[in-house]
């Protein structure tokens, strides 16, 4: 069996479409015939959802749905593909969750609506009794093993939350205690989810970040990864959706949203959003969708006391601050929350949130200084710039962008 | 009165709950309810018009193209802008690869198990009691046409990302055209698919088809309904204008006559939603949802044109069309879905060829401050309506009034059932405590309930569909 970093490298790979079949699924497999690992059992509940992660999952193919559910995973109740209906379907999910306690895997997808004690949204029948999608994720959570929601529903209330919300939708990380694996996407890419269960088969709980994403898939921006990066660098913006050149100025959310996306592809690696002219719309980011609507305007222009570039000056940006400062600015945006609230406004008249817990902050923080170090780095690189200013007064212009107040923000 | 429960309902998108009261080895009453409340309508309020056909897309991870056409449709009437000749094909193209998509899951995926056995694994046990009549050979055979499928339905997601990037969620369509470009390799890779599947499609789903009506040929008798049919007609072509699929309705199964959508109108008598100060009337009003209404059972309101409930999917627009006119039943359904399927391979094959490579897909522009719009198109399941109106730059009000909300409709003021709740009736049970039999009769409308829960207001429509 490949160690486990292997494997990660495997799923991180560019070569992903030819090897995740045919390394993957042996495996799995070996693992399970040696008895080193067991097919788990999976009860996949659907509460406020589209049933696109299902469809997502469907349009699998390396390996496929039908490879997944004979080789990969116990499928017990499922109620988009369960043969049985009514409630011999919801026996053989209780007694699985009964028989399997702390074996078997909860997977969710779609929001928890919480309006109303969770009545807006009803999921099964109990002796009589209808159970609610909140009141069932509840119970069953601590008792199962791992607890994983896919979507960005499920793992942040995604689109069932947008403004107003009226049916409270939220993620599943805010009703239960336990962990919870967080695989958003709008929807999910079928290899997110059949890569992640394949590590958890095989070595247990992935790396995580501080939204609980599997960092094997959701540990780089878009920007880092895109084929049109080249373009953004050296200036070339495309005026209108399906344009050539960089997507940037007509809405791309790719430099604040965490996804390979550009690697993978979707749909048997065939076509992504970008590569068909198509700005990311950010469906993979926890501030899906009011944090990256519109999703045809430009994330906030950089106003800063140092330096008033704004996206026609873009180019002007680029070249007197760097590269590594730019992306600064938008870490420190999506930290400071200023990204996410300059979009909301206009559509959601509430404050934006605070970091979700302590972890998160502290990696954000250290993203953070991991990127004003790479600057610095770069900076020193560029003869240029070590001629016009010492790297003091550098750092001090990165202590302003850190510091600055979004102006742009005001605007909307 | 034996009241027997189904929920939930498997093997169908988003959750639903079916009441039946079954004497002497029929269903003699039925009641069919929503369980899920999202309210979609509200959010798009103060959004940016152009973001819609994105985020309305969200509604529905199955005919998420269809969202995003009907969008399109309205926007470019509130626009009154057009797309450029390639991508009013383009977006054909993708649609008709979404409705294959459909089709052919909705078949192998979700029905087909009302009649074939599975495996002896989960999730194909435990499976209903009931008769499964085919011979263990051709059962065998079914659920290798099955694996076939799962393959196939994912290549038809596969031609749809040619064009269309990714889905569920498409990404390219908007208002003035797709943002993918039509070049050379693209239509070749869409081609190579379409082939491959049109020629599964004729060899494989079709004789499958007519195989299961063999066995099951009672089904042709189970299932009528009111034999009422609605569609508002698909794949506008890209110069006229014109249908592919025809628009119209159909009354008792009587003659096709022109739909005037400003008689279609809705209730909530035995909806979840306040009657205090509710307005039937279009574009005002608020629907303010109710959870503890006596007498209520669904999310779903109740569409009615003239005061009557309507069925649509294939079939409807088969009998509109006059391609498929042999009776209204479970089976019927499933037959007129894989002939539609057969023919909009034919169709899409025929577009392909029309589009010019390399030539302009979408046609820069600046969207105006104001403008109404309806985009009124069928999707895979029915009949799909979304009408926005915009002021200031923002959207003011949309609506949402989709397929399912038609079949699956609860009962009006009137106390008239719903067109499925109607075509349950008669439906022999051979055991209560399975069935099967009324697993199949609603399994063969493709109901997909995440859609049917959102609508808000009736909206008001003249003179689109004349």
């Amino acid at each position: 069996m490949i160690s486990r970093r292997d494997f990660i490298k495997l799923c991180m790979s560019t070569a992903v479409s030819m090897s995740l079949t045919e390394r993957l699924l042996p495996l799995v497999g070996q693992a399970y015939g040696e008895k080193r690992a067991v097919k788990p059992p999976v009860i996949w509940l659907e509460l406020g959802s589209c049933t696109g992660n299902s469809v997502s999952l469907e349009n699998a193919v390396n390996p496929s749905l039908d490879q997944m559910l004979t080789d990969m995973i116990d499928l017990r109740y499922h109620w988009l593909f369960s043969a049985e209906q009514g409630d011999g379907a919801v026996r053989a999910m209780l007694e699985t969750v009964e028989q399997e306690s702390g074996n078997f895997w909860l997977v969710i997808e779609g929001a928890v609506m919480t309006a109303d004690h969770g009545r807006y949204n009803e999921i099964f029948r109990r002796d009589g009794q209808m159970i609610t999608g909140l009141a069932a994720v509840q119970e069953f959570a601590p008792k199962a093993k791992y607890v994983i929601a896919v979507g960005d529903c499920a793992c942040f209330g995604g689109p069932s939350a947008a403004h107003p919300n009226p049916a409270g939708a939220t993620g599943v990380w805010k009703v239960i205690q336990s962990k919870v694996i967080n695989i958003p996407g709008c929807p999910a890419h079928p290899d997110w989810m059949s890569g992640t269960f394949a590590h958890l088969s095989l070595y247990g709980l992935p790396e995580l970040d501080g939204y609980n994403r599997p960092v094997m898939f959701f540990g780089k921006t878009i920007h880092e990864l895109c084929q049109r990066r080249q373009q953004y660098e050296d200036g070339i913006f495309a005026k209108f959706p399906g344009d050539q050149g960089c997507l940037y100025k007509v809405g791309c959310k790719g430099p604040v949203t965490h996804a390979d996306c550009p690697l993978r592809q979707w749909n048997h690696y065939v076509n992504w959003p970008v590569k068909a002219g198509a700005p990311c719309i950010g469906c993979a980011s926890p501030h899906f969708p009011d944090g990256m609507m519109p999703f045809y305007q430009h994330l906030p222009e950089i106003r800063t006391p140092a330096v008033a570039a704004n996206v026609q000056k873009f180019g002007a940006a680029l070249a007197a601050l760097g590269i590594g400062a730019v992306a600064t600015h938008w870490a420190a945006g999506i930290f400071a929350r200023r990204i996410h609230k300059h979009y909301v406004k206009g559509t959601k008249p509430i404050e934006p949130t605070a970091p979700e817990n302590l972890t998160q902050v502290k990696q954000e923080l250290d993203d953070l200084i991991r990127r004003q170090n790479a600057l610095l780095a770069e900076a020193e690189r560029l003869p240029g710039i070590q001629k016009a200013r010492s790297k003091k007064k550098l750092l001090a212009r990165v202590n302003d962008f850190l510091r600055a107040e979004d102006k742009s923000g005001d605007e909307g | 009165m034996t009241l027997k429960t189904i929920f939930p309902m498997t093997r169908i998108h988003e959750p639903m709950k079916v009441d039946v009261d079954v004497q002497n080895g029929q269903v003699v009453d039925a009641w069919i309810g929503a369980t899920l409340f999202r309210g979609f309508e509200s959010m798009m309020v103060g959004r940016d018009p152009r973001d819609a056909a994105l985020f309305t897309q969200r509604i529905c991870g199955i005919c998420s193209t269809a969202h995003a056409v009907a969008d399109t449709l309205a926007l470019q009437e509130a626009y009154q802008v057009e797309p450029p000749l390639n991508g009013r094909h383009l977006i054909n193209l993708i649609f008709a690869a979404d409705v294959i998509q459909n089709h052919l899951r909705h078949f192998y995926m979700l029905a087909l198990f009302d009649y074939v056995k599975g495996p002896n694994m989960p999730p194909f046990t435990p499976r209903m009691q009931g008769d499964y009549r085919l011979p263990p050979k051709v059962n065998e055979q079914f659920f290798e046409h099955y694996k076939q499928a799962v393959v196939k339905s994912a290549r038809a997601h596969e031609m749809l990302a040619v064009f269309g990037a990714k889905v569920p969620m498409t990404q390219t369509i908007t208002t003035t055209g797709v943002t993918e470009r039509a070049t050379a390799e693209r239509i070749q890779a869409y081609s190579a698919i379409l082939r491959e599947l049109s020629e599964w499609v004729d060899q494989i789903y079709l004789p499958d088809v007519l195989t299961l009506a063999e066995y099951y040929p009672d089904y042709y008798r189970i299932g009528a309904g009111y034999g009422n049919l609605i569609s508002y007609g698909m794949f506008p072509q890209p110069v006229t204008g014109a249908r592919e699929f025809a628009p119209g309705i159909i009354t008792n199964g009587g003659a096709v006559q022109a739909l005037d959508a400003s008689k279609i109108g809705e209730e909530i008598r035995y909806s979840w939603y306040q009657e205090k100060d509710y307005n039937p009337s279009p574009r005002q009003g608020k629907t303010v949802p109710d959870r503890d209404k006596p007498d209520a059972y669904s999310w779903v309101k109740a569409p009615r044109y003239e005061g009557k409930g309507f069925e649509g999917g294939p079939l409807a627009r088969g009998w509109i069309n006059g391609s498929y006119r042999r009776g209204i039943s479970v089976m019927d359904r499933i037959v007129a879905r894989a002939l539609e399927t057969q023919k909009i391979c034919r169709l899409a094959a025929g577009w392909l060829e029309m589009l010019i490579p390399n030539g302009p897909t979408l046609e820069p522009f600046t969207p105006p401050h104001t403008g109404d719009g309806a985009g009124l198109t069928d999707a895979m399941r029915g009949p799909l309506g979304h009408w926005v109106s915009i002021r200031s730059g923002k959207i003011q009000h949309y609506q949402i009034l989709t397929p399912t909300t038609w079949n699956f409709s609860p009962r009006d003021a009137q106390g008239l059932r719903g067109p499925v709740e109607e075509a349950l009736i008669g439906t022999p049970v051979a055991n209560p405590d399975s069935l099967i039999e009324v697993g199949r009769v609603i399994r063969s409308y493709d109901p997909c309930f995440t859609c049917a829960v959102h609508l808000l207001h009736v909206p008001e429509c003249k003179g689109y569909l004349d």
